[in-house]
């Protein structure tokens, strides 16, 4: 696979609410890399990864994963998408088996091949002793571990994780960014968004910081620093620099 | 602060609570509350013509009254009771389960007997305010027709709240001893439909089986109801003697229910914080789920049924409120089952009853199947389009219809085969309407709000009641008298006509 292929591709993403929510957004995420999309509260990074996943339709703009258009052909490009919200989206009266083999029939996946992979995910997130238990009684960690699994079944090209590690412990973080750091590394493609600028910083092949609706940085975090002028600083008074200039042009 | 301080201050927070939750299911949440509260006045204004129409000749009835009135009004008394101590269940369970404050309130350092007693005497009291909103239009017509006399009708509502409240909360908690915290809140909740609708259930099946109809007051008017009653100064009569105006047996009744509700708070109230614990400590049920091998295969649709099935075979809420409907389809049963060796003319009362409970039943799945889903964003984010994921959530709610009601119609075939027709007919077209409306209507939220969905559209839920009751008269009259069935059958359909261009769903 081309490594400079476009995994995503947005133009002129925008969106109102009340008030402008994504600000004529451009994005383009290489194919196999791990894009962390940081910005304050309100920035407009959920409200643009849902458009991105199809659950909301833009006011403006296009959207291309993997050159497929997802405006006018959004069930070819769910078949290789995955969305994780910051809320795990699973069934309090399913056990994580059952969860997974409706997530994987929801895609179509034969379950011969859905069936070893469901297993393998939910072993590999520690989730095995669980395997028949109903999620009802779950505790946050392992019901975001759950949904994240439900994610991964169905093998996607590209996963959108919105706030994946709020509320998880440190166990489950680790296993969590192990599960995402094995997928990129296997030709995944991952874009996350995230308030702890430790993981982007540590996790990210390249950082896009969104404010205002608007990119108003991006790049690998040696680039990010040469474009602000700050040569050994840390990602987080980057950020904060970037966002307070935002604050201030606003 | 004073320990009387504390108690007074929580009182004053368990009954703001109350209100709010209150204000909530009446409002569905919107904040324009003037003008649902402007609505229900409206409503309990207009729900005076149907309380005239039921009880309006009876105001002018005087003790003594003669055993069969007495047995009717105890009867109906009892029923109201009953009702009561269903919905005093509900809430008991709802404390225990729902309530987010409960580790706000074991860590404070104020006395837990005291705190909980106020929260038994706030559960007896949104019993009690409920049944008096309900309880007024009769009461109202009553006083207009018969005189003051009829108020004492709100004490007896006052009074058996009380005991019923200090029921619901004894029954709670004895179960949740003999079974533990995790059965009784679907216990509980089973129990609180089999008691609402057990009793009508119960005179509807002995009329049945003694006289042939549907009529529960055949039971109680009848001479061996009589004979078998208790004397006329008997303790059994003191609720019916209460309500026609007798002070001192109101104020026994009072007495009498203040005393229970006492002795509830003196045994229960240390417990129930112990119950209280012991239900938050098992929040983490750990229901197994079935330990089948093997992942199914199966188009996308298939996926979405099978979900959807297993997840209304699991849902507790589903499980007592759909029961409540179904236990109302054990009376035509039984009579169909007696039809066979009597061909009575009553057995076509069957036909609207399984029709209406067929409306109201499709109602409930199709809420819960297209509104109520917990995993929205992953469903819209799978590769399929929205119309099928719709397509196969209307086909579980008919499906589920089917599997339900096909058992009787197949019955009613053998006993009238053109009654089964229609009966098949009116099944269809009730279920299908009522599907229609929350397909139009519907709205995203999580199952455990099922019990508010009808406070989500109000419009849907009348649109979808009065349909139900539309197409269950089509279907008797279809029977009866064909060319009444016609005029009513296109009443409902411009009903459900008028719903759809009302609905914010057109497309």
């Amino acid at each position: 696979m081309n490594p400079q292929e476009s995994a995503l591709q947005v133009q002129g993403l925008t969106k109102r609410f009340d008030r402008l929510a994504v600000d004529a957004l451009d994005l383009t995420v290489r194919s196999g890399e791990f894009y962390a999309l940081v910005g304050p509260n309100g920035a407009g990074k959920t409200t643009t990864l849902r458009m991105v996943a199809g659950l909301l339709r833009p006011d403006a703009g296009s959207v291309a994963v993997f050159g497929i258009d997802a405006l006018s052909d959004s069930v070819a490009a769910k078949q290789v998408m995955a969305w994780v919200s910051d809320e795990p989206m699973i069934y309090d009266k399913l056990t994580p088996l059952e969860y997974l083999e409706f997530v994987a029939g929801l895609w179509g996946i034969d379950p011969a091949t859905s069936e070893p992979t469901a297993h393998h995910l939910l072993a590999s997130l520690g989730l095995e002793p669980h395997l028949h238990e109903r999620c009802e009684g779950f505790s946050k960690g392992m019901r975001q571990k759950v949904a994240l699994a439900g994610a991964l079944v169905h093998d996607p090209r590209l996963i959108i994780l919105d706030e994946p590690l709020t509320g998880l412990d440190a166990v489950s973080a680790r296993h969590v960014k192990g599960l995402l750091g094995d997928r990129v590394r296997s030709g995944c493609t991952v874009i996350m968004t995230t308030h702890i600028l430790e993981v982007a910083e540590r996790m990210a092949d390249r950082i896009g910081v969104i404010a205002a609706g608007r990119l108003v940085a991006e790049g690998t975090l040696t680039e990010l620093r040469q474009q602000n002028g700050h040569n050994d600083t840390s990602l987080e008074d980057l950020f904060i620099a970037l966002v307070d200039v935002e604050a201030a042009a606003a | 602060m004073s320990s009387a301080t504390a108690l007074t201050w929580f009182a004053r927070h368990e009954i703001r609570l109350a209100r709010r939750e209150w204000l909530a299911m009446m409002t569905g949440g919107r904040r324009k509350r003037t003008r649902a509260v402007v609505g229900l006045l409206i409503f309990a204004a207009f729900m005076h013509l149907p309380a005239y129409a039921v009880i309006g000749r009876f105001a002018n009835l005087r003790a003594p009254l003669d055993k069969s009135s007495l047995i009717v009004m105890t009867a109906t008394i009892f029923l109201a009771w009953a009702l009561m101590l269903s919905q005093a269940i509900e809430s008991v369970t709802r404390v225990f389960y729902a309530r987010a404050d409960l580790d706000l309130i074991m860590s404070s350092p104020a006395r837990l007997e005291n705190v909980f007693s106020i929260r038994i005497v706030a559960i007896a009291l949104s019993v009690i305010a409920m049944a008096l909103l309900f309880s007024t239009p009769f009461v109202d017509v009553l006083v207009i027709g018969g005189g003051i006399r009829w108020l004492a009708g709100f004490g007896v509502v006052v009074a058996i709240g009380l005991s019923a409240a200090a029921m619901a909360i004894a029954v709670t908690i004895v179960l949740f001893r003999l079974i533990g915290p995790s059965r009784t809140r679907l216990v509980a909740q089973i129990l609180a439909a089999v008691i609402g609708a057990g009793f009508v259930i119960a005179l509807q099946i002995a009329a049945i089986l003694s006289y042939g109809t549907l009529s529960r007051f055949a039971v109680l008017t009848s001479d061996a109801a009589a004979r078998f009653a208790p004397d006329a100064d008997s303790i059994v009569w003191w609720p019916a003697r209460a309500v026609l105006g007798d002070g001192e047996a109101l104020l026994l009744l009072l007495a009498g229910g203040l005393m229970l509700l006492g002795a509830v708070m003196a045994i229960f109230a240390g417990k129930f914080a112990d119950t209280a614990v012991r239900a938050s400590a098992s929040a983490r049920p750990n229901h197994q789920g079935s330990r089948r091998k093997a992942f199914r295969s199966g188009s996308r649709q298939q996926a979405l049924r099978r979900k959807e099935f297993v997840l209304l075979r699991r849902d507790p809420w589903l499980v007592s409120q759909t029961l409540m409907q179904l236990l109302y389809l054990v009376p035509p049963a039984v009579m169909l089952w007696r039809s066979f060796s009597d061909s009575s003319m009553a057995i076509v009362l069957i036909t609207p009853v399984i029709v209406m409970a067929s409306g109201q039943l499709a109602g409930g799945l199709a809420w819960l199947t297209i509104s109520g889903e917990d995993a929205a964003d992953l469903v819209a984010t799978a590769p399929l389009k929205p119309s099928r994921v719709i397509r196969a959530k209307i086909e579980v709610v008919l499906i589920a219809i089917a599997a339900i009601f096909a058992p009787l119609v197949a019955a009613l075939l053998f006993a009238s085969p053109l009654q089964a027709v229609v009966t098949a007919a009116g099944v269809i077209i009730a279920a299908a309407s009522a599907t229609a409306i929350q397909l139009w209507f519907r709205v995203q939220a999580r199952r455990s709000q099922f019990r508010r969905r009808q406070t989500s559209s109000r419009l849907a839920t009348f649109a979808e009641a009065f349909c139900s009751i539309g197409w269950a008269a089509t279907a008797a009259l279809a029977l009866a008298i064909p060319i009444a069935a016609l005029v009513s059958g296109l009443m409902t359909t411009g009903i459900v006509a008028a719903t759809w261009k009302l609905s914010p769903r057109r497309d």
